[in-house]
This record gives C-alpha cells, structure tokens and sequence, in this order.
C-alpha cells in the first residue's frame, strides 16, 4: 500500500478497511486480519494499526469480539457510506465546484461523463 | 521500562556529551533516535546497554543498573552495533554460541527472518557482505526475544527490498512487553514504524513525544503561499512549494515529516516545546 503525504497514516488504514468492505471484498460478520497482520502488512507499528481499530470500532464500522479480534458489522456499508458522503461533501466538492464554476460548466453537462466512467470503471 | 535520571558523561575532560540528561521509555513503543552527527545516540545507546558508564546520575533499566552488568539484565537487552564484528563461522555454529546467553532465544523464528532476509543458510558470515552481516545480526537480535531491543542505525547498509522487509519483522516483533529503540538518520526508511520521537542535541533530550500527541498539537502541511495569518512555525521552502509545520487549531491530523519536525526542533526549538508543556 502506498501511503500518501497529506493525510495521518491510521487515517489512511481505516480508508483501506472501508474501501475493502465497499469492494465486497471483506463481508459483514467476517473477521478481518489480525492487528498484527495488517501491521506487517502495511509495514507500519501496531500501535498505528490499533488506533485505526479504535477509530473503526467507535464509528460502528468494526466491532470486538474479545480474544477473537475485529468484525465488520452488519451494517458498516451503510455506515461507511454516511461518512464517506460527508467527507466527499465537506472535503472535495468545494475544489470540484471551483473548478466547475472557473470553466462555465454545468452540472447537466457533467452527466454523460459520470455514465461514461461507471461504464468503463464498474461493469 | 528504561530510566535515565541526570545522566553526565564525557569522553574527554571538560569535552561535556551529557549534562543532566534525563529520559524515560516504556514498554510497547518503537523510539526513533534523532540526533545530529556526534549528539551522542549511539553513546546513549551504549549507556542503556551497559557498555559505558555515567560519570553522574543514574540509567536503570528493567530496575536494574545498567552498568552493573548483571546476568539476569544482561540476557534482557540486546544491541545491533553499527559497527560489528562477526567471527569467522557459520550462521549455524554463531547460535549455538550465542543463543544459550537468551533464555527466550527462538530458533524457529531466527531462520523465518533469515528466510525473509533471503540469507542463504550455510556461508561463513565473514564471506558475507556488510548488508547481509547487518540482517543476520538483526534477524539474531529479534529472535533473542529480550525485553530491551536497541538498534543503531539498523537500515544503514540494506538495500531497497531489505528496508520493506526490515519494517515487516520489527513490525511483526514489537509486543506489548517489549521496548524497542532505533537510532537514524534516514527517518524516511521507518517513519511508519516508529511511535514516539526522541531528540538529542544540545547534551541532553530535547523531545520525547508519541507521533499522536505530536499531530494532535501540530499539523504538517504543503503549502502553495505562506500567510502571514498562520500559525507556521517552521517553514522550509523550496520548488515544490513550502513544507510547514503549523499549530493545530482543529482536530485534523496530518501525517507527520520527521525531518520537517527534526529540522523545525533544532532551529526552532522554543514555541514548539511549549506546546506540548
């Protein structure tokens, strides 16, 4: 995993566990890697990884069966999806809507392309 | 976990390293050692695993006093030398003289590091290059076991693969009983591993702070213009823009730049270490 500059590293890794469970690529009620694990994984201290956990556990994203490890919840993709939508709305719309205002375009005008990339990215 | 109260220490007479040299580390932590050359790390290092001894004040570690030398100490701590001497014998004849000194010495993972290393098992290790000296000697000291882990610049001298495979064992290898200190000065190899700072200039310690407390009271940033209005209080410019360290005024956290960080303490020591008082 690349990580990049802007943003604090268990921030990034509680990214990563959403977008795998928005992939479907980890289930509700599946335990996910091991502290450890995605430590190793991720070449990063456990205590990072941990603080990800914390963050994930609190947000209902993941929750603790003790001695077991972390499970997603039944309903993170909802979750995820809230929280996600928030951030799109507060963090990147404002530059898109920069963007869209400097250049004349309407957001009429942007509907062919959103079809376009669902197309080519998502089936 | 390791205890060092007004440490003095010099090398030559009126030459001071240490003066009043206090710090304090626990157990379940990677420390990074920042330090300019000839601050005194590896001096520091060697004091906590009892190869020098303070001229004033006291370094205990696990309870014990660490130039005592005693064995029950002895076989808790081990130290990866930046420099290092290797006898003229095989990996296998090295463990079974050096291994029984580590009650908890585990065999099986000493050669899964190696095999993660991609030593080759049966060379004498004085036919073998620096680099990999460097991580037979590391893959020994994680499988020791102790309690006090110490490296001294232990990515110097690996090659690109070696340094993503140096994070995955120390991240595989830290436990909650274990203290792990690291000294560099290539914080971009192990800034993900590492949990708190340590900074050593000036004859004593200037910093001792874990990465979350740091971005929770600074934020790092890139930044296109530098306005006046902001909290900055480091700023190195260059072509790409200007790297900065700000007050963190919201709960935002940034990834924190060791170096940006190191840089900003040494020139600019005062605002920052009266945020965190």
């Amino acid at each position: 995993m690349e990580f990049k500059d802007s943003q604090a590293i268990y921030l990034q890794i509680a990214d990563y566990i959403c977008e795998q469970v928005l992939l479907n690529k980890w289930q509700p009620e599946e335990r996910i890697p091991s502290v450890r694990e995605l430590a190793v994984q991720l070449e990063v201290n456990p205590n990072t990884v941990m603080r990800t956990c914390e963050l994930l556990q609190q947000q209902e994203i993941i929750y603790n069966k003790r001695g077991i490890g972390y499970f997603i919840s039944n309903d993170a993709v909802k979750k995820i999806r809230q929280f996600k939508k928030d951030s799109f709305i507060t963090n990147e719309l404002p530059s898109l809507f920069r963007s869209m205002y400097l250049l004349e375009i309407d957001i009429d005008e942007l509907k062919p392309y959103y079809e376009k990339f669902k197309k080519s990215n998502f089936k | 976990m390791i205890n060092i109260q007004s440490l003095k220490f010099s090398y030559r007479q009126n030459r001071p390293l240490f003066e009043d040299l206090s710090l304090h580390l626990e157990a379940g932590h990677i420390y990074g050692l920042l330090g300019k050359n000839g601050a005194g790390k590896s001096t520091l290092l060697k004091q906590i695993a009892g190869l020098l001894f303070p001229d004033g004040g006291s370094c205990e570690v696990m309870g014990y006093k660490a130039s005592r030398r005693q064995p029950a100490f002895l076989r808790e701590i081990f130290l990866v030398p930046e420099e290092f001497y290797l006898p003229k014998v095989s990996i296998r004849h090295y463990v079974i003289a050096n291994a029984p000194f580590y009650p908890r010495f585990d065999e099986q993972a000493f050669y899964s590091y190696l095999k993660e290393f991609a030593i080759p098992q049966n060379q004498q290790l004085t036919n073998m290059s620096y680099g990999q000296k460097k991580k037979v000697i590391i893959s020994f000291a994680l499988a020791t076991n102790t309690k006090v882990l110490i490296m001294d610049e232990p990515t110097n001298g690996l090659d690109i693969p070696s340094k993503s495979q140096f994070r995955k064992v120390m991240a595989a290898a830290v436990t909650d009983d274990k203290c792990m200190v690291i000294s560099t000065h290539q914080v971009r190899d192990l800034d993900n591993l590492i949990d708190s700072i340590v900074i050593i200039d000036d004859h004593k310690i200037i910093f001792n702070q874990d990465v979350g407390t740091v971005t929770d009271k600074l934020s790092f940033k890139m930044l296109a213009q530098l306005d006046d209005r902001m909290p900055v209080l480091y700023a190195d410019s260059s072509l790409r823009g200007h790297a900065v360290i700000l007050k963190n005024e919201g709960t935002e956290q940034s990834k924190i730049d060791m170096e940006l960080l190191f840089n900003a303490i040494l020139s600019n020591r005062q605002p920052i270490q009266e945020l965190f008082n």
